[in-house]
């Protein structure tokens, strides 16, 4: 299955990208998409455990993802 | 009531706000404003270019303005949060609350900007004088805590 990662501000500096495609097994979680995003190049300063948003929702790290959703990883917010 | 939100890439009319929130109904309107500092953290600030998670921003700040109407009472609400490069003195947020009295006009106004501080998807990036720039708040204390409330 394929779920799109979004990234942000100093995470897409990191990882050279806003946006990848990423293919992964299915029972797929949050924390397997942030588990391979963090062993991508640049992927390391990506926290363990970041803020991360499905389909626009702020979610748990436990929480599963499908085909087709995603799936944000939000640095810390600077709002205001 | 009415409760209206934006995210948006032009200057704010703070103007507008107050007339939109404008009713002879109540006796109290609170503005908040925030704008681009000139020093932080003890360096000289030359401007700030604010980024998000564009259609999250919007879905969470009308969020929060709703909560913020349904647990005040507020009569009238409306907040406008700019991206884009932003000079010195530019408004960045603007957050206008009307209510018959001011308690709760004050109250429903920190309480918007302190979620907004909290949870909507928004990033600055701090330029300075000397010609650097960095990421604001990228240790990310408050984040942190949120996270771990989330595991």
């Amino acid at each position: 299955m394929t779920v799109t990662a979004l990234l942000f501000a100093s995470y897409a500096e990191a990882l050279g990208s806003d946006r990848l495609e990423l293919t992964l097994a299915g029972n797929t979680t949050v924390r397997d998409v942030v588990d391979r995003l963090r062993a991508m190049p640049g992927g390391s300063s990506l926290p363990a455990a970041p803020l991360v948003a499905v389909n626009q929702t702020y979610a748990n790290a436990d929480q599963r993802v499908v085909s087709g959703d995603e799936v944000a990883i939000i640095p810390p917010v600077a709002g205001g | 009531m009415s409760v209206r939100t934006a995210i948006v890439r032009r200057a704010i009319d703070v103007s507008a706000l107050l007339s939109e929130v404008g009713d002879t109904a109540n006796g109290a309107t609170v503005i908040f404003l925030g704008h681009v500092r000139e020093m932080n953290d003890g360096r000289t600030v030359s401007g700030i270019e604010y980024s998000a998670y564009g259609e999250m921003a919007e879905r969470e700040l009308a969020a929060i303005a709703s909560e913020c109407a349904a647990h005040f009472g507020v009569a009238h609400l409306v907040a406008e949060h700019r991206l884009g490069a932003l000079e010195l003195g530019d408004v960045s947020i603007a957050i206008a609350v009307a209510h018959p009295h001011r308690a709760e006009a004050y109250e429903a106004s920190r309480f918007v900007i302190e979620e907004v501080k909290r949870r909507l998807p928004i990033w600055k990036r701090e330029g300075y004088v000397d010609g650097t720039s960095d990421w604001v708040n990228a240790a990310g204390i408050a984040h942190e805590q949120r996270a771990e409330e989330r595991q």
